[in-house]
């Protein structure tokens, strides 16, 4: 690590990624120092990630520059990041589960052959986890499928601190301690201090704020694709730190009336750790927190209640309209017509045999309501753009007779004008008794709520309703505040 | 403190325990097999269903299926009968470039993106019909050596039991010691992040085709060796055997959760299933169904047991 | 669009062009003195692998990792069962249907009852299965070759107005299959499920009993088939579905249905299987043996394939 001191281990500078409609990136420029440990909050959406990715040479920016050690790289890849030692740690386990420890650090390390490669791979990765987890207990020849799920996180961060030949310089710890206790996680921030130190450096993402306002040199704080806020750790405390991850002005801008709902029959409820859920009928009720705390799990759980697998019901009390309309949404091969009438097949047919017309004049019905853009219900769903495939599965979901809809983070990638025309359906249909349980990661949208629970680490950990629904709010329980 | 086992010694166990038992059983219903010569006639023909096995095994541990082993065997067997006998250069040279093809199956079944099952079963009616071109009837002769080996009295153990160790043995150490076993297995549990080290997958995907070419070939010899003569559809039968092979000896379909012992442990129990019948006086028409129920009981414990161990595991 | 560029778009189309030319390939060298015979005789073959090569495409259409091995064994087993209860009786061929279908649909819930119970690939489930199975029509196979009743004998192997019965058998199934697949909500649910099983179950459907009812479906296919080939080859072989294992995979690739789920077509298994006669026909006509024809056969399962596999890549 004797390299220059005084330039950049990476210098992102003015880089700008979008989605379609989505600006992930919006003119980032971030430099990343050696021997320093750069602490990233940000909420949903925030860009996080991405610029993540950007650093790691997984994703090329449309605009702007990468550069490391001074030097311009024009052609930055997960090949020249990796050589000069930019590690990373994901939140998906990027390690073989049917490998043991050793072999998985022979994948890892490519300069690692020949001949007796499993004792060097041994004493490399066993080095790495001494130091960063002294008194680990994990043997390096057991199977990564064998381990709990808090000793492959441990593996996998020995395994981003590891030398075995190329040295790591920067490794970005992407919600490393989300499920390490908190012995083990004061371990690792402990080699955290050590690693920069010694002149390495970290970029550092966690939901737990303390761990973030002690271990770090350096606070940048992200919102909408934007650096908002980069300041020393010692210049922030809890407060200021959520504040500046917020936008203060523009709150209540799109708050709906509120609505007194308490009267209204419940129509469904669940209990899991944490607080009881319930929703009510013509509530729209929000699940909100930070991505992937568990808000889909609750989702699926509500859904899977209700449905049965074996038997087809034609009073199904739920129905779900899908955020990841690859995985679990759109059927790919079919057109749209068949893709918004496969989930009420039942009324439209006699005798299981498809009444075509109906289907069809079903179709044109719904097309005209949430204006479905396309010159004929029979084009392949593939034609449509993002936006519209996914008004088409809001009206399969709103075609049913089920009085429940649950939406899974439906509105990620869709463009404003889209959104403030389903925005407004959701308040029709809300109105008129359906209920709504509704998964989001936009801010916006959780205030359109009447409800809101949020989720932290898989736990419902705080209710709020009517004027409380608030971004403050809702990010004072999204993020760990009070020091464990 | 609880000695918790690897969950790869845990795959071993229930095949290792099958064999144990079905061997028990044989002995002591004729306790006249528990010989040199008893042993070797009852495992004899494990040899060639344990190198399929192991070819199988290849195939399966980067989430593939070959559809197209029993074929292939077969048409090594008519090679090794015809030409390997007649003209030894030809012969290899024959072989060495069905090895290549094997390869080059998997680079396109990689490059393209296709499903492994459908192109091996075409591959299957290739190898067929070049089987008939050289062997419309039954007929050839296994060369001398193949023979000679095949029929080889080592001392103190039956060749049957020397091979499958000496198979079981090598392939252990090409699929869990090296780092292209390591390599191989890492695709079939992870493929992406290998890829994101920065291996190629493609090269990876061939050695394993290619490997599994190449016990495929041994399998046909030492088939060959045992039966002395060979015909297109001598092997027919391999194709699901060594598929319920890598099951039986805890292999997976997919996550590349293999093991090569056990594979070949998997082949000997299913050819001790058929002998235990007889010496049950049961008849061996219901051999084969021995085989299925075998396969069905043992992944029914081993459903159990991941069961218990997952139980156990919960704190 | 005019109709003929909408056939040419349709999937199953191709393996109809190439049956067609190998007939018309055939009968050029003959002279056209064979016509009526061989078209009568590719009809009357391609009946067995049309109706177990539907069992298997609505099978596969459930999606990748989706086939049942077991069609062999439950062909043998069906016509094994039924010719021995029939034993040469006019009066038992309706009790020996029932017992193939009977045998069929046994079959078709041990098949699922594996999947479901020991988690495994359906691959792995019919494979045990079809040992099971294969061993039971061993051992009721045992003894004398029995023959089929004698009007069974005589329907399955003369036709009704040129058209040979068994064909018109296998295009009523297909009809209903046709109607299964296109027309009914059952067809749409596989369909869905085949291409995405995870949002099948998030719409609503079925999927488990959606499954079951395939399984079964295919099975019942299988026996039904066995009964029908027993009866038209003079009685039950050991070996009698054997070759139907490969066939009826490949019938169905061949005909444009796609390996990976969810789209499937019924014309095409009838192109494909009159196809895979009409090559050894034609071969055996030029004089050429069963080395070549099987070769020519896996080269164009393996083009089909790579015609088919590269266009839904880039869909993924």
């Amino acid at each position: 690590m004797a390299k220059d001191l005084t330039k950049a281990v990476i210098e992102i500078g003015g880089a700008r990624v979008s989605f379609g409609a989505v600006k992930a990136l919006d003119g980032v420029t971030l430099a990343v120092m050696p021997g320093e440990c750069i602490g990233l909050v940000g909420h949903n959406g925030a860009g996080k990630s991405t610029i993540v990715n950007v650093i790691n040479g997984g994703l090329t920016p449309q605009e702007g520059t990468v550069a490391s050690d001074g030097e311009r790289l024009d052609r930055y890849s997960i090949t020249i990041a990796r050589a000069r030692g930019v590690r990373c740690v994901f939140q998906e386990l990027s390690l073989s589960p049917n490998l043991s420890i050793v072999e998985n650090t022979r994948i890892m390390h490519r300069e690692l052959g020949g001949f007796g490669w499993r004792g060097r791979a041994a004493h490399v990765i066993e080095k790495s986890l001494d130091q960063v987890f002294p008194n680990h207990g994990i043997s390096s020849s057991q199977t990564v499928g064998d381990l709990s799920i808090a000793e492959r996180q441990m593996v996998e961060i020995a395994m981003a601190f590891s030398d075995a030949g190329i040295a790591p310089r920067l490794v970005i710890l992407d919600e490393p301690t989300s499920s390490l206790d908190a012995s083990l996680a004061r371990q690792m921030l402990d080699h955290v201090r050590r690693f920069v130190a010694a002149g390495g450096s970290v970029i550092f993402i966690s939901h737990i704020l303390h761990e973030i306002l002690e271990t770090s040199d350096r606070i940048v704080v992200m919102k909408d694709g934007r650096v908002v806020a980069e300041r020393p750790a010692a210049e922030f405390d809890h407060h200021s730190l959520v504040e500046a991850m917020g936008s203060v002005a523009r709150e209540d801008a799109l708050h709906r009336s509120a609505r007194e709902l308490a009267a209204a029959p419940v129509v469904i409820r669940h209990q899991a750790a944490g607080l009881a859920f319930t929703a009510r009928q013509g509530e729209i009720v929000g699940l909100a927190g930070l991505a992937g705390h568990g808000q889909t799990d609750l989702l699926l759980a509500l859904h899977a209640s209700q449905s049965n697998s074996w038997w087809p019901r034609s009073d199904s009390l739920v129905t779900f309209v899908a955020g990841d309309r690859r995985l679990n949404g759109v059927f790919e091969l079919w057109s749209i017509l068949r893709n918004f009438s496969i989930a009420s097949l039942g009324d439209l047919s006699r005798l299981s045999l498809v009444g075509t017309a109906d289907e069809a004049a079903r179709g044109g019905e719904w097309k005209r309501r949430i204006d479905i853009r396309t010159p004929d219900m029979d084009n392949a769903i593939l034609s449509l753009s993002g936006g519209n495939q996914q008004k088409v599965l809001f009206a399969r979901a709103l075609a049913t007779r089920a009085p429940v809809i649950l939406m899974d983070d439906p509105m990620r990638g869709v463009d404003v004008g889209t959104k403030q025309e389903v925005y407004e359906i959701i308040r029709q249909e809300a109105a008129k008794g359906r209920t709504f349980i509704w998964y989001s990661t936009e801010m916006d949208e959780v205030r359109l709520c009447d409800r809101v629970y949020v989720f932290r680490e898989r736990v419902i950990t705080a209710e709020l309703a009517g004027d409380a629904v608030t971004e403050a709010n809702i990010i004072t329980a999204s993020f760990e505040v009070a020091a464990a | 403190m609880r000695l918790r086992l690897s969950s790869d010694a845990v795959r071993l166990v229930i095949p290792a325990l099958s064999l144990t038992i079905l061997l028990a059983a044989v002995f002591w219903l004729q306790p006249r097999a528990m010989s040199y010569f008893g042993l070797n006639l009852l495992l004899n023909l494990a040899v060639p269903i344990a190198l399929a096995t192991i070819a199988q095994m290849f195939v399966m541990a980067v989430n593939d299926l070959d559809l197209s082993i029993g074929a292939f065997v077969s048409f090594v067997a008519c090679v090794t009968a015809t030409f390997l006998r007649d003209a030894p250069l030809v012969g290899t040279l024959i072989l060495v470039s069905a090895i290549g093809v094997y390869a080059l199956v998997g680079v396109v079944i990689h490059l393209r993106n296709l499903p492994s099952i459908v192109v091996t079963l075409g591959m299957s009616f290739v190898w067929a019909g070049l089987a008939v071109l050289m062997l419309p009837a039954p007929g050839g002769q296994a060369p001398d050596w193949v023979r000679w080996l095949m029929t080889a009295k080592p001392p103190l153990m039956p060749m049957a039991i020397v091979a499958s160790i000496i198979i079981a043995v090598v392939a252990h150490l090409i699929v869990m010691r090296s780092s292209l076993g390591v390599l191989i297995r890492g695709v079939g549990g992870n493929e992406r992040s290998v890829e994101r080290a920065g291996w190629s997958i493609v090269a990876a995907r061939a050695a394993a085709y290619g490997l599994a070419g190449l016990f495929a070939v041994a399998a046909g010899i030492a088939l060959v060796g045992l039966t002395t003569s060979a015909d297109a559809n001598i092997a027919l039968r391999y194709t699901l055997l060594s598929i319920a092979g890598v099951i039986l000896g805890g292999g997976e379909f997919t996550g590349g959760r293999v093991s090569p012992i056990g594979a070949v442990i998997g082949a000997l129990t299913l050819t001790l299933a058929g002998s235990f019948l007889s010496f049950l006086r049961i008849s061996p028409d219901w051999q084969i169904g021995a085989q299925g129920a075998i396969l069905i009981i043992v992944l029914a414990l081993r459903l159990l047991l991941n069961r218990v161990e997952k139980r156990g595991a919960r704190p | 669009m005019t109709p003929l560029s909408r056939l040419a778009g349709k999937p199953w189309i191709w393996s109809w062009i190439a049956a067609f030319v190998v007939w018309f390939a055939t009968i050029m060298v003959t002279g056209g003195a064979s016509t009526l015979g061989l078209s009568q005789a590719a009809f009357t073959f391609a009946a067995f692998s049309i109706i177990v090569g539907i069992g298997q495409m609505f099978v596969i259409t459930l999606g990748p990792g989706n086939i049942d091995l077991s069609v062999p064994a439950t062909m043998t087993l069906a016509g094994t069962v039924a010719l021995k209860l029939m034993n040469g009786d006019n009066g038992m061929i309706v009790p020996g249907l029932l017992v193939a279908v009977l045998i069929g649909l046994a079959v078709g819930i041990g098949n699922y009852a594996l999947i479901k119970a020991l988690r495994i690939p359906p691959i792995i489930a019919t494979l045990s299965m079809s040992f099971i199975v294969q061993s039971a029509a061993i051992w009721t196979n045992r003894g004398l070759r029995i023959k089929p009743p004698s009007f069974l004998a005589d329907f399955t192997t003369s036709s009704t107005l040129g058209v040979p019965n068994v064909a018109l058998v296998a295009l009523a199934i297909s009809l209903l299959a046709w109607v299964l697949l296109e027309k009914t909500v059952y067809g749409r649910w596989i369909s869905a499920i085949g291409q995405s099983m995870a949002a099948a179950r998030m719409a609503g459907i079925p999927v488990d009993g959606a499954r079951f009812v395939t399984y079964l479906l295919c099975a019942v296919l299988a026996s039904l088939a066995g009964y029908l080939l027993a009866c038209f080859s003079g009685g039950a072989a050991l070996n009698m579905g054997s070759e139907y294992l490969l066939m009826s995979i490949a019938v169905v690739v061949i005909g444009g249905t796609a390996v990976a789920g969810g789209d499937s077509n019924v014309p095409g298994i009838w192109g494909a299987s009159l196809f895979m006669f009409l090559v050894v026909s034609m071969l055996n006509t030029y004089g050429i043996g069963a080395g070549v024809r099987l070769i020519m056969t896996g080269l164009i399962i393996i083009s089909v394939i790579m015609l088919a596999g590269g266009r839904r890549t880039g869909m993924r």
